[in-house]
């Protein structure tokens, strides 16, 4: 049964009927033995293309296989900034694509993901930064990305805490977005699966994909914790665990996880209404509508599937931060917690077909994923629609590598956000 | 933390003095090498979940660059040895075995380790 419509009416309805009348969101269905198509991985970017399918192409015959619970993995645990001030053309366009679509998610999915674009700046605080930033600025105008480069007086107003002339990097300027921001990780998830469940479409949790099984060279089903899937295609949308599902399949990937963490303070006053990323000193910052500072660092240099990261990482990224925004020293941190992130050598994701016949991949967001859930699932439901890339997928195969068509991001996501 | 032992100096290092170098024992192509050989020198990676073979330097030890086995996983070390060595030493896949019965090494089991 659809889910009814959240609206203020409803919510006038319930309130007078002691909220006894609302419904799950969505259902948790045994899995029937075939789909036309199954998604591996109910993150942000599974749940979007499941979404995508259904609403572009009128494919609901999906399953939506994942091993936990829907959005327990990065897209659970990412700090949520969403920017696509990035430099490269088809990087732009894809992200922009995603921006796009967050803006007007909230009522196209009938849930409220709290887009909030509160602007977002990127220090510069060094000469090599402030020149990498101007270019990005001035690629962004070409690409039709409207961002702008800020003197430090500028930034100052529009971020009152922050300690401009630091001891080791004074802040030069920066580069600004104001249409970038943040919303709710979980609320992308949970509306993404709520409209999927609508659609008829079967998310099924608590359900690891332990094989995949193949035939001539083409994929027929999974094998899972609750028995054999069919399938006419498979889409893999497990970031930190693609290698892994690669191995199932037979093929190698250019991939490989590390550890992400970030942390959040204790709750206090509204101080800070955009976000900041220092990438030199590494380490970035917003502030949650609770009031907890969000802040994030660092990856992990080693390959490791732990959900924990490394001590020292933290340490950095407090210090970086307590530098740069000294009137947080005092504060108390509440949780820390790590995310496997699914790193390439371009710094760049991978939407691509493979050398198994019905099998897609979508992974390498690595770092920065989550601004990109909308436009990736976009892209990944057109390849899996139509069994070759559309225009924002067309630049991302994995057969770049072979070919060195790399989309050079490591300036762009010098900082893990 | 992350320690390791380095085998040069004969020290525990923590992780803050060591600099990773990724994946070892990769097998260099040389210039007649196809495409999809570079490609996979370069940038396939094994990255197993479960018994890791890798590079490490000690950055500010000796400089030196030695190999470690590593559980991605559990993050238990199963011991380093030096770079100028083909496999990991027995006593390392006797590690691993006991904590992991289902690996197998990947390499010939008449192991050609030559002590460096
Ligand atoms: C600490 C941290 C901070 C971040 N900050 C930002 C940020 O500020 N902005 C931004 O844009 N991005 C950020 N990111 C990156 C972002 O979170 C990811 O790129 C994005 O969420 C990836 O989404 P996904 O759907 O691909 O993966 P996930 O959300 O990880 O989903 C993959 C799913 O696949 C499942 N799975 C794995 N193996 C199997 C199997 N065998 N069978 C079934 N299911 C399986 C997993 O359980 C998981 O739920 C951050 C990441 C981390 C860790």
């Amino acid at each position: 049964m659809p889910s009814r419509r959240y609206s203020v009416f409803a919510i006038a309805r319930e309130a007078l009927r002691q909220h006894g009348g609302w419904t799950r969101a969505w259902t948790s269905p045994e899995p029937r033995d075939r789909y036309q198509v199954v998604i591996v991985g109910a993150g942000g970017h599974g749940l979007a293309t499941a979404y995508y399918l259904g609403r572009n192409f009128g494919i609901t015959d999906v399953a939506v296989i994942e091993k936990g619970w829907l959005g327990g993995g990065n897209t659970g645990r990412n700090t949520t900034i969403i920017r696509s001030n990035y430099l490269q053309d088809p990087s732009a366009a894809i992200y922009d694509k995603a921006l796009k679509l967050y803006e007007t998610l909230s009522q196209d999915l009938n849930y409220n993901v709290m887009f909030s674009p509160r602007g977002l700046i990127m220090l510069a605080q060094t000469e090599h930064e402030v020149r990498g930033y101007k270019r990005t600025v001035h690629a962004n105008t070409l690409q039709g990305v409207a961002t702008e480069w800020i003197e430090p007086a500028r930034l100052k107003e529009l971020v009152p805490i922050i300690n401009i002339d630091g001891p080791r990097y004074p802040v030069l300027g920066g580069l600004y977005q104001a249409r970038g921001g943040t919303a709710r990780h979980d609320a992308v998830a949970w509306g993404y699966a709520r409209a999927c469940s609508d659609m008829g479409m079967h998310i099924i949790q608590n359900c690891e994909v332990t094989g995949i099984e193949t035939e001539g060279g083409q994929v027929r089903a999974v094998n899972t914790a609750k028995g054999r899937i069919g399938c006419d295609k498979l889409a893999l949308v497990v970031a930190g665990h693609s290698s892994q599902l690669a191995d199932m399949a037979g093929f190698r990937l250019p991939i490989e996880s590390v550890p992400l963490q970030a942390m959040v303070s204790e709750p206090i006053k509204p101080c800070m209404d955009v976000v900041v990323m220092a990438n030199t000193v590494h380490g970035y910052m917003s502030q949650s509508d609770k009031g907890e500072m969000v802040i994030g660092g660092g990856t992990d240099s080693y390959n490791a599937f732990t959900q924990r990261g490394s001590w020292h990482h933290i340490e950095e990224t407090v210090r970086a931060l307590v530098e740069t925004f000294p009137m947080i020293s005092r504060l108390k941190m509440l949780r820390q917690w790590g995310g496997i992130v699914d790193m390439t050598g371009d710094r760049s994701p991978i939407l691509s077909t493979t050398p198994v016949g019905g099998i897609f991949v979508n992974c390498g967001w690595g770092t920065g994923g989550f601004k990109a859930i909308p436009g990736s699932g976009w892209a990944m439901a057109e390849l899996v629609a139509q069994g070759r890339p559309g225009p924002l997928a067309a630049a991302f195969g994995m057969n770049r590598f072979r070919e060195g068509r790399f989309i050079d991001e490591s300036v762009a996501a010098g900082v893990a956000h | 933390m992350l320690i390791l032992f380095c085998p040069y100096c004969g020290v525990k290092a923590e992780e803050t003095e060591l600099a990773p170098g990724g994946e070892a024992h990769l097998k260099r192509i040389g210039p007649d090498g196809t495409a999809e050989e570079f490609e996979a020198y370069l940038f396939a990676r094994k990255n197993l979940k479960g018994v890791h073979f890798e590079r490490w330097r000690h950055a500010y030890g000796c400089g030196k660059w030695f190999l470690a086995a590593r559980d991605t996983h559990t993050m238990q070390v199963y011991g380093t040895y030096k770079a100028q060595t083909a496999h990991a030493t027995d006593d390392i896949v006797a590690n691993a075995r006991q904590a992991r019965p289902e690996w197998v090494p990947d390499w010939p089991q008449a192991s050609e380790a030559v002590a460096g």
